[in-house]
């Protein structure tokens, strides 16, 4: 192996993740994202869940390194609820 | 006192939570430690440096016993633009001598370690239970609720990270802002032990930390660099709210940086395997919440922002678990409930965290110069080429030459400018 450029999903791809399916810990309203201007969650996500699909905020919570960024960046309220993953889930850190 | 009532409940197995579980169960104290992560340092990612006075405040000699990486002998400023980069190195031994100045640290390791300790000295760790709640009677904290159980102590200990929601829900403080934070991210780059200290002219259990400023496409941010055993953690701590202005993901600027040909040089042959996020308190003293307590709860650790960053000098998990001892010494005084937060802010200034946080109080100004993370480094990394180039035809006298690469870059009003404002940020 070497080093290489690594995409977002190359980079979530090297952590461990237990995903609740089913049951997103982090609420995201696209009503609201639709009259959002700033949309900093599209380039402050570590993990970029958030995307742009069809001038529509699209979130995917699988991935998410709990970090809290989206939620304190978020200008209109469209993360509507933000909690961490149920005991078990979400990420784990190994070496970090 | 009902049986299953313990003296304390410490949320969060950081470096804070553990510290003041720590003290409190080695005091004799009936401890229950919980950590949302399947085992202590499961949630936590940080640069990492951890100065060792904190952990010999704790207990003398415990540093040994930890699981820290390399000891740090050498401190690198690295100034970088798109082309070429310019590095300080000071390299100081006694750094090293005696109780090691400060160590790489990787917190799976560091975390778990930590945990284990306080269970050796009685407390009881519930690793994988996430907090949902606060028992309240009569205004007065009196518990936790965890998965539909409720557990209850005399006094809760709030050290569950910098997104605190303990801190919230007990109404001490609102939500972060976004000036008030750094995102940091990072990648763990796996190198073998003795390339390692061969790059990086180390002994095999001396190591390297590195700040790097040029690297972040203009945003207020810093690049960090931490030589572990077997390993490199390379990241950037960006400020989200220029991050959002500028319009480029954050993630591909990491990727720029870590290929850029002066990083690439150090990490290649390596393989990352694993990459991490964090929230980072970023302004210091005035980021600190007006309340960190209230009766029968305080707040320590990242969750009371505590953090100092010079641009040099990046400090938390130190500050955590000076807060954690602080707030054990507290509980361990208090003739009464009611007497433990009041205590607690006295410990803090006792033990000179207040103190510390205070004396840098305007550093954070210095994050808010605009040319610093662009056009400061990009006018050093010019001026040495035109010092070190040697082509065969008659050199513009050397001052001018200078001036030249300056004007290039910023204004002289600029650069005075800048300068004052730095100035009066010290």
């Amino acid at each position: 192996m070497s080093i290489k450029r690594l995409s977002p999903e190359e980079s979530l791809a090297l952590d461990k993740f237990a995903v609740d399916e089913g049951k997103p810990h982090i609420i995201v309203d696209k009503a609201i994202c639709a009259h959002c201007s700033d949309r900093a969650c599209l380039v402050v996500c570590p993990a970029r869940l958030y995307r742009l699909k069809d001038n529509q905020i699209s979130f995917e919570f699988a991935g998410c390194l709990e970090c809290g960024t989206c939620r304190v960046m978020c200008s209109e309220g469209g993360v509507t609820s933000w909690n961490y993953p149920r005991a078990s889930f979400g990420v784990t850190y190994r070496t970090s | 006192m009902a049986d299953d009532k313990f003296d304390a409940i410490v949320v969060g197995a950081g470096p804070a939570g553990s510290a003041c579980a720590y003290v409190l169960a080695k005091a004799g104290k009936n401890v229950l430690l919980v950590e949302r992560g399947d085992s202590p340092g499961g949630k936590n990612v940080s640069g990492g440096r951890l100065y060792t006075y904190a952990l010999e405040m704790i207990e003398p000699g415990m540093y040994q016993r930890a699981p820290l990486q390399r000891k740090i002998v050498r401190e690198q400023i690295m100034l970088l633009d798109k082309h070429a980069a310019t590095t300080i190195d000071y390299f100081d031994p006694r750094f090293v001598e005696g109780v090691p100045q400060s160590y790489s640290v990787v917190r799976a390791k560091l975390d778990e370690w930590f945990a284990s300790e306080v269970e050796a000295k009685g407390g009881t760790l519930a690793s994988g239970v996430l907090v949902d709640g606060l028992i309240e009677e009569n205004d007065r904290i009196v518990g936790i609720r965890a998965g539909g159980e409720e557990m209850r102590s005399d006094v809760v200990v709030a050290a569950d990270g910098i997104n605190s929601l303990l801190g919230r829900k007990a109404g001490l403080f609102s939500d972060l802002e976004g000036h008030a934070v750094g995102v940091g991210i990072k990648e763990t780059i796996e190198l073998p032990d003795s390339v390692i200290s061969a790059r990086f002219a180390v002994k095999d259990d001396e190591g390297v930390a590195r700040v790097a400023i040029g690297c972040t496409d203009g945003i207020s941010g810093g690049a960090f660099l931490y030589t572990n055993k077997g390993s490199i953690s390379l990241g950037i701590v960006f400020s989200p709210a220029q991050a959002a202005k500028q319009g480029r993901h954050i993630q591909e600027i990491l990727q720029d940086f870590k290929m850029h040909p002066a990083i690439l040089a150090l990490i290649e042959g390596g393989t990352t395997i694993e990459y991490g996020a964090h929230l980072v308190p970023e302004v210091g003293y005035r980021g600190i919440p007006q309340r960190l307590h209230r009766e029968g709860m305080v707040v320590i650790g990242d969750a009371a922002r505590f953090g100092i960053n010079t641009g040099l000098i990046i400090r938390g998990m130190d500050l955590a678990m000076v807060s954690g001892l602080a707030a054990a010494q507290a509980i361990l005084q208090a003739k009464s409930i009611e007497a433990v937060g009041p205590i607690y802010i006295d410990k803090l200034e006792e033990l000179m965290l207040l103190g510390e946080e205070r004396a840098y109080q305007n550093f954070h100004q210095i994050f808010e110069i605009p040319h610093v993370f662009r056009e400061v480094p990009k006018l050093a990394n010019e001026a040495m080429q035109f010092l070190f180039t040697v082509d065969g035809r008659v050199p513009t006298p050397m001052v001018q030459g200078l001036m030249n690469v300056a004007k290039r870059n910023m204004s002289l009003g600029q650069i005075l400018a800048d300068g004052w404002k730095a100035y009066r940020s010290l």
